[in-house]
C-alpha cells in the first residue's frame, strides 16, 4: 500500500501511496493518518510536530531532539495497514451555493470551452457527491472530487490577483471553496456564505475534515446568509 | 491593581507576535507559524527567565517605538539590533542578549536590525495575550492571532501579563554574528524531475535573494533549474525550508507561514540546522546550496541544538 517512504527533511518524513488520485488511495492515507495522530496524542510515538494529509501522500514533520526519522519510519513499516479502520465515518454536509452571474465569474467561459448551457452545468454540479480528498493551501481550503467527467477543465491561463471569499471553483475533476480573499487560478463557478474556518471555535474551527461528502443546494442571492 | 500596559508610537514595518507555533494543526490548512529565528526567539525568553513558549514581538528590519503607559517590566531583545532606551536618566544605547529595567514612561526604540531581518522583543512574565490552538502567532493573511492576527499598529495597547518585582538584570556576552554563504539542501520528494545539469549548477552557483521574500517564503533568482517530469503534481503536504519549484524554473524556499500544501515538485529543503541563518539573510545577498547526507543534516542539528545550550549556560549576571 504505501510504495515507499523518505526523507524531505532531517525533521520530515513522506509516505508514498503512488501516483493516482482516488478515494481508495486517500482513505487509505487518511486511516493511516488518524492512527498516527491518536499514537501521537497519546504521546506513544514522541516529538510529532504535525501530520499532513494529502490526496495519495502522509507528510510527518517531527521534532530530531525528541525522535528521528529511522525510528518513525520503523513505526510505520511495523503497522498492518489493512488492519487500520478504513471505515472512516465521514460527515455528510448540505452547502448552499448562488450560480447568479455576479458570483459565477467563469461560468458562461465555460459554456464555450465545456459547450454545455449554464443550466447543464449546474445541474451535472448539482447532481455530484462529493467527497473531500484534503483540506490545504489555506486554513480550511477543502479539496473536493470527482466532477462528472462532462466538467472536466484546466485552470485558467492567468490566475486571478484576488478572488472573493466563498468562491466556489472547479479544474480538472476537482471542486474547491476558497476561504479567504486570495490569488487563484480555478474556473469560479458560484459563491457560498458558509464559513469554512472558525478562529471563535476553539475545539473544531475548521468544518470539514478529510473523507466528509458534500452535497451542493442551489439557493438565491438572498438565502446566502 | 491597574493593568500595565505599553502603548505603540510606532509598529514597526512588520512586527507581529511569536512563539514556537501551532502543532497537530496542519492538517487543517493551518501553517505551524511561529517565530522565524527560532534560536534567537528562544533567548529573549531564557535571558528573562519565561517559559520557553512565551510570547514575544517579532520585527523585521525595523521594530516598534513602544511606551510604558503604565507599570514596571524587564525586557530583553535579541537577534544584532540597533535600539535606544529613553527614561528620566536620559537615553542610552542598548544592547542585545542582556536584559534592562524599564519603568513607567520609559520608552523603548528599536530601531534597526544590523545585516541581518528579524529580531525580538521579550518582557518578564511575558505580554497578554490570546491563544488560538495553543500559540498567540500571528498569521495576518489568515486573521489568525492576537487582536484578529494584525500587525502590530499604531496606538495599539499592549497589555503586560504582571509587572517585574526582580532586581537582577543577565546577559550572554560575546555573541557573534557570523557571515554566512552557504546553505545546506537535502534533496527533495521530486529531486530526480530535474536536469542533472541544472541540479549540477543549483549546487555550485551563486542565488541571489529577491525582495519578494516574508514569512511565507523566499525567492530566489540563479540559474533556472530544468524540470524533465511535471511542473505540477497532486498537491502534498509542506514543511518549512522545502524549496519548491514552479514552472519557471526559479525556486521559491517556503518558510514558516507557508501554505500547508502544494502542487509545485521541490528539489530540495534546506537542512534545520541551517535555517535560522537562512532567513536572517537580507534580500540582494548571494547565497550558495549544498547538498549534503541526511547524516551530515542529523549531525549538524545536534551541534545546532549543543550551541543553543551552550549560549543558555553562558548566561551571566551582571
Amino acid at each position: 500500500m504505501i510504495k515507499k517512504i523518505t526523507n524531505i527533511s532531517d525533521q520530515g518524513i513522506i509516505c508514498d501511496f503512488g501516483e493516482e488520485v482516488n478515494k481508495d488511495i486517500n482513505k487509505k492515507v487518511i486511516s493511516l493518518f488518524n492512527y498516527l495522530k491518536e499514537k501521537s496524542n497519546k504521546d506513544e510515538i514522541k516529538g510529532i510536530y504535525n501530520i499532513i494529509p494529502s490526496y495519495n501522500k502522509l507528510v510527518i514533520h517531527f521534532d530530531l531532539e525528541k525522535n528521528n526519522s529511522h525510528k518513525i519510519k520503523e513505526i510505520i513499516s511495523c503497522i498492518d495497514l489493512k488492519k487500520l479502520n478504513i471505515t472512516q465515518s465521514g460527515k455528510t454536509w448540505t452547502i448552499p451555493i448562488c450560480y447568479d452571474d455576479e458570483f459565477a465569474l467563469d461560468l458562461e467561459n465555460l459554456t464555450k470551452s465545456l459547450k454545455l448551457s449554464k443550466e447543464e452545468i449546474i445541474k451535472t454540479h448539482l447532481d455530484t457527491e462529493f467527497y473531500v480528498y484534503m483540506i490545504g493551501f489555506m486554513p480550511g481550503h477543502p479539496y473536493m472530487g470527482d466532477l462528472d467527467k462532462k466538467l472536466f477543465t484546466s485552470r485558467l491561463q492567468s490566475p486571478r490577483v484576488e478572488v472573493p471569499i466563498g468562491s466556489v471553483a472547479i479544474a480538472e475533476k476537482f471542486c474547491i471553496i476558497y476561504p479567504y480573499l486570495s490569488p487563484g487560478g480555478w474556473n469560479i463557478i458560484g459563491r457560498t456564505s458558509v464559513k469554512l474556518f472558525d478562529t471563535k471555535n476553539f475545539t473544531n474551527p475548521c468544518l470539514f475534515s478529510p473523507g466528509d461528502t458534500i452535497k451542493f443546494k442551489k439557493v438565491n442571492k438572498s438565502e446566502l446568509k | 491593581m491597574e493593568q500595565s500596559y505599553f502603548e505603540v508610537l510606532r509598529p514597526g514595518i512588520n512586527s507581529t507576535f511569536q512563539d514556537k507555533g501551532r502543532f497537530g494543526v496542519q492538517y487543517m490548512g493551518l501553517a505551524p507559524g511561529g517565530a522565524m529565528d527560532y534560536q534567537s526567539y528562544l533567548l529573549s525568553n531564557v535571558l528573562l527567565n519565561n517559559d520557553k513558549n512565551t510570547g514575544a514581538i517579532e520585527f523585521a528590519y525595523q521594530g516598534p517605538l513602544i511606551k510604558l503607559v503604565k507599570g514596571k517590566t524587564k525586557v530583553a531583545i535579541t537577534g544584532n539590533v540597533f535600539f535606544k532606551i529613553y527614561s528620566q536618566k536620559g537615553e542610552i544605547n542598548g544592547e542585545p542578549y542582556r536584559t534592562y529595567d524599564l519603568n513607567e514612561g520609559d520608552q523603548l526604540d528599536i530601531l534597526a536590525t544590523k545585516a541581518s531581518v528579524y529580531g525580538y522583543l521579550s518582557i518578564e512574565g511575558g505580554f497578554k495575550l490570546d491563544k488560538f490552538c495553543g500559540s498567540v502567532s500571528s498569521q495576518p493573511r489568515a486573521f489568525i492571532g492576537p487582536n484578529g492576527g494584525k500587525k502590530i499598529e499604531l496606538k495599539d495597547k499592549i497589555l503586560i501579563f504582571k509587572n517585574s518585582t526582580n532586581k537582577e538584570n543577565k546577559i550572554i556576552r560575546n555573541i557573534k554574528f557570523e557571515e554566512k554563504k552557504i546553505f545546506r539542501v537535502l534533496p527533495g520528494p521530486q529531486f530526480h524531475y530535474f536536469s542533472t545539469a541544472s541540479k549540477k549548477q543549483f549546487f555550485s552557483t551563486p542565488y541571489l535573494i529577491t525582495k519578494q521574500t516574508d514569512r511565507m517564503g523566499m525567492r530566489v533568482i540563479g540559474k533556472s533549474l530544468e524540470n524533465l517530469v511535471n511542473s505540477n503534481i497532486p498537491s502534498e503536504g509542506i514543511i518549512k525550508g522545502a524549496i519548491q519549484v514552479p514552472g519557471d524554473g526559479n525556486p521559491i524556499i517556503l518558510l514558516s507561514d507557508h501554505p500547508t500544501t502544494g502542487g509545485y515538485p521541490k528539489v530540495g529543503s534546506i537542512i534545520s540546522s541551517d535555517y535560522d541563518d537562512l532567513i536572517q539573510q537580507n534580500s540582494n545577498k548571494k547565497i550558495y546550496f549544498q547538498l549534503v547526507t541526511l547524516e551530515a543534516a542529523e549531525q549538524e542539528f545536534l551541534l545546532y541544538v549543543e550551541k543553543i545550550k551552550k549560549k543558555i549556560t553562558n548566561i551571566e549576571k551582571i
